[in-house]
C-alpha cells in the first residue's frame, strides 16, 4: 500500500497531493509538464522535503511531519530511475550496477545479479564506461542499477523522455519485463498516455499540484469528466480483454471481454493473459442498423449511455465534434460530427452499432496488465 | 653526483622538502575550503573568499612580515606553539613550508573549486538514492570526479612553492642548509661579484625542474581525462 499525503510550497506553486494505491504492479503519475509529478516522486525519494504530510509505503513510514519522522535519502530503500541515466562516469558498468547492491542490507539482497543482467541484455557492456554506451543502453543500465539496490519501491521519472521514438519502443519491453519478473512495485511518472496504457495498472492524474483522480487505467481513461486531463486528441476507451487465440494466417489476435470478441493485429502476448486495448474515440463509427458487408472486423451493439457536451478546441474555437458513450458491456467512446448526431437523431438510450477498424488498433494501443510470470531462469 | 655542487644539491633538496611539506598541509585544507566555497552559502562568504585570495594579490613581503610578527618567537601564535609544543617556525625550514603553503593556497583552492563546481550534483543525488550516506557519496562520487582539479591544483601549488621567495626571505631569512631554497640561493649569488656562473647554473636547474613538473602534470591530466571521460 502506498499512502501519500504531502504539501509543499515551491515559489508560488503549491504541491498538495494525497492518494493511496495498492503496491502491486505499476502506479502511473500522469499530468502535464509542470503539474508537480516530479516533485511528488522527489518527496517520496527524500530529494525534496514536504512542508507537512506523511509518506508511507507498505507500512513503512518514510516521512511524517506530525511525528517528526524524516528518513534520510539513503535510508529510504527506494530505487530511482531518472530521466537522464545519471550513471557514474568514472565507474565501469559493473561498478555502476554494484553501487546500490553492495550498500543494500545483506538480508535484502534477493534480486539476482545475473538474472537482471540477462533480462536487461547488458552482459556484454560490463567492462565498458558509461560514455561508450548508447542512450538506450545507459537507461537499461540505470534501470538495472536501481533494481539491484533491492529497493522496496522503484520510482521512474519519465525514464524514456530523453530517448527518441525508436529507443523508446526498444526500452519499453525491458520495463515490462522488470515489472513482470521482479516483484518490485513501480511508481512511473509520464506525460505519455501510450506508455501508461502499456505499463500501468493504476493511474494517478496530477493536475496543478493536486491529485485529480486515482483509479484503474481502464476506468479513468474512459471518464469524460477527466478528458481534459487524460488527453483530448487521443481520447478514447481502454478495455481489459483476455487473449483468446492468435490467427496466424491473417495476422490477427482474438481477444474477449464480457463474452464479446474483438480482433486486433497480431500481438506478442501469450494466450490467457489480460491485455489492455485502447480504442480511440475517433476510430469508432456508428450505425443505426446492423451492418453486414463492411470491412470493419469489430461490430458491437449497444445503447447510447451519454452524449457529451459541446466543447471548445484547445485554441478556444468551438468544436464541431461530439463524444458519445455507447454501453457495449463496457463504456465505449465514439467521436462523430454534430452533423451525424443530428442526421441520425441520436439520443440517450438509442440502440446503435459501433464499428471499430482493427487496423486502427496499433501496437502502441495495447498493453499488458501486470502478470507475475513464472521465472524461466 | 659531480654535476651539481654540494651547495646546489643542498638547495635543491631543501626546495623539494619545503615544497612537499607545504603541499602536505595546504592540500587537505584547500580541499575543505574549496568545498565550502563551491557548495555552501553563508553570510560573510564574500569576505571569506577575499581573505583566501589575499596572498594572490598582496605583495609576498607583506605576508612574510605578517608571519614574522605573528609566528615569530615573540608573536602570539609563535610563542604559544613554542611554549606548548616546542616548535619554532621563525628562521627554520618549517617556517618556509608555512610561508610557501600560504602563498600557494589560493591557487590550489581555485583549481579545486572550479573542478568541484563542475561535478554534476545530480550524480550525488543518484548515489544517495542508491543507499550511500553523504560521506560515502563524497568519497566515491565527488572526490573521484574532482580529481583532475585536485591534481592541477597540486601541480600549480607545488610550482608556486618551489618559486616562493618574498614571503620566505622575509619570514625565515637566508640560512644555508635551513632556509636557502633555489630562488634564495639564486638571489644570494646575484648579489656577490663573480657569482654569475653559479647563478646561471641555478637558473638552468630551475628551468629543468619546472619543465619536468609540467610534463608530469600533462601526463597525469591526460590519464585522468581518459579515466573519467566526458559522458554522463
Amino acid at each position: 500500500m502506498i499512502q501519500i499525503q504531502i504539501n509543499r510550497q515551491l515559489g508560488n506553486f503549491r504541491v498538495s497531493a494525497q492518494f493511496e494505491s495498492q503496491t502491486r504492479g505499476v502506479v502511473a503519475l500522469f499530468g502535464q509538464s509542470g503539474s508537480g509529478k516530479t516533485s511528488i516522486v522527489n518527496m517520496i525519494a527524500g530529494l525534496l522535503t514536504p512542508d507537512s504530510g506523511r509518506i508511507k509505503i507498505d507500512g513503512r513510514v518514510l516521512f511524517d511531519s506530525d511525528h517528526k519522522i524524516n528518513l534520510k535519502i539513503h535510508e529510504r530503500r527506494i530505487g530511482y530511475v531518472f530521466q537522464e541515466s545519471r550513471l557514474f562516469p568514472h565507474l565501469s558498468i559493473r561498478s555502476n550496477l554494484n553501487y546500490g547492491r553492495k550498500r543494500a542490507p545483506k538480508n535484502a539482497r534477493q534480486i539476482d545479479f545475473e538474472e537482471v543482467i540477462s533480462v536487461l541484455g547488458i552482459g556484454h557492456l560490463m567492462d565498458q564506461k558509461p560514455r561508450t554506451l548508447s542512450g538506450g543502453e545507459r537507461q537499461r543500465v540505470a534501470l538495472g542499477r536501481a533494481l539491484l539496490a533491492n529497493p522496496d519501491i522503484l520510482l521512474m521519472d519519465e525514464p524514456l523522455a530523453s530517448l527518441d521514438a525508436a529507443r523508446k519502443s526498444e526500452i519499453l519491453p525491458f520495463i515490462e519485463m522488470v515489472r513482470d519478473r521482479f516483484n518490485v512495485p513501480i511508481i512511473y511518472v509520464s506525460h505519455s498516455m501510450d506508455e501508461i496504457i502499456r505499463l500501468a495498472d493504476t493511474l494517478v492524474l496530477v493536475n496543478d499540484g493536486e491529485i485529480a483522480a486515482v483509479g484503474p487505467v481502464e476506468e479513468l481513461t474512459s471518464r469524460i469528466d477527466l478528458r481534459r486531463l487524460t488527453g483530448r486528441y487521443d481520447a478514447g476507451s481502454v478495455i481489459a480483454a483476455t487473449v483468446e487465440k492468435h490467427d496466424e494466417e491473417y495476422g490477427l489476435t482474438h481477444l474477449t471481454f464480457n463474452d464479446k470478441n474483438i480482433r486486433v493485429p497480431r500481438v506478442q502476448a501469450p494466450v490467457g493473459i489480460t491485455a489492455r486495448v485502447r480504442i480511440r474515440a475517433r476510430d469508432v463509427s456508428l450505425a443505426l442498423d446492423k451492418p453486414d458487408n463492411v470491412s470493419q472486423l469489430n461490430v458491437f451493439s449497444g445503447k447510447i449511455s451519454e452524449i457529451g457536451e459541446r466543447r471548445n478546441n484547445d485554441d478556444g474555437t468551438e468544436s464541431h465534434d461530439i463524444d458519445i458513450c455507447v454501453d457495449i458491456g463496457v463504456p465505449l467512446w465514439v467521436r462523430i460530427t454534430r452533423w451525424s448526431l443530428d442526421q441520425m437523431q441520436l439520443v440517450e438510450g438509442k440502440e446503435v452499432y459501433a464499428l471499430i477498424k482493427s487496423t486502427s488498433i496499433d501496437r502502441q494501443s495495447l498493453g499488458q496488465q501486470t502478470q507475475h510470470m513464472e521465472k524461466t531462469l | 653526483m659531480d654535476i651539481f655542487t654540494p651547495l646546489e644539491i643542498e638547495a635543491i633538496w631543501l626546495s623539494l622538502k619545503i615544497s612537499v611539506w607545504a603541499m602536505l598541509w595546504s592540500m587537505p585544507l584547500a580541499l575543505g575550503t574549496a568545498w565550502i566555497l563551491a557548495r555552501c552559502d553563508f553570510p560573510g562568504k564574500f569576505l571569506f573568499d577575499g581573505i583566501i585570495h589575499l596572498p594572490l594579490v598582496l605583495p609576498p613581503v607583506v605576508i612574510g612580515y605578517v608571519l614574522l610578527v605573528t609566528m615569530g618567537r615573540q608573536g602570539f601564535i609563535g610563542k604559544f606553539l613554542n611554549d606548548v609544543f616546542g616548535i619554532t617556525f621563525a628562521f627554520s625550514w618549517r617556517g618556509a613550508a608555512v610561508a610557501a603553503g600560504i602563498m600557494a593556497f589560493p591557487l590550489i583552492v581555485r583549481a579545486i573549486r572550479l573542478s568541484l563546481e563542475a561535478v554534476d550534483q545530480r550524480l550525488e543525488a543518484a548515489a544517495r538514492t542508491l543507499g550511500a550516506n553523504p560521506v560515502s557519496v563524497f568519497l566515491t562520487v565527488t572526490l573521484p570526479l574532482t580529481l583532475p582539479g585536485i591534481i592541477v591544483g597540486g601541480i600549480l601549488g607545488f610550482a608556486r612553492c618551489l618559486g616562493e621567495f618574498g614571503a620566505t626571505i622575509t619570514f625565515v631569512s637566508n640560512i644555508p642548509g635551513e632556509t636557502r631554497t633555489l630562488p634564495i640561493a639564486l638571489y644570494a649569488f646575484s648579489q656577490v661579484p663573480g657569482g654569475e656562473e653559479a647563478a646561471f647554473r641555478i637558473v638552468v636547474i630551475s628551468v629543468v625542474i619546472a619543465l619536468l613538473a609540467l610534463a608530469g602534470s600533462e601526463i597525469l591530466a591526460r590519464r585522468m581525462q581518459a579515466r573519467i571521460g566526458n559522458g554522463s
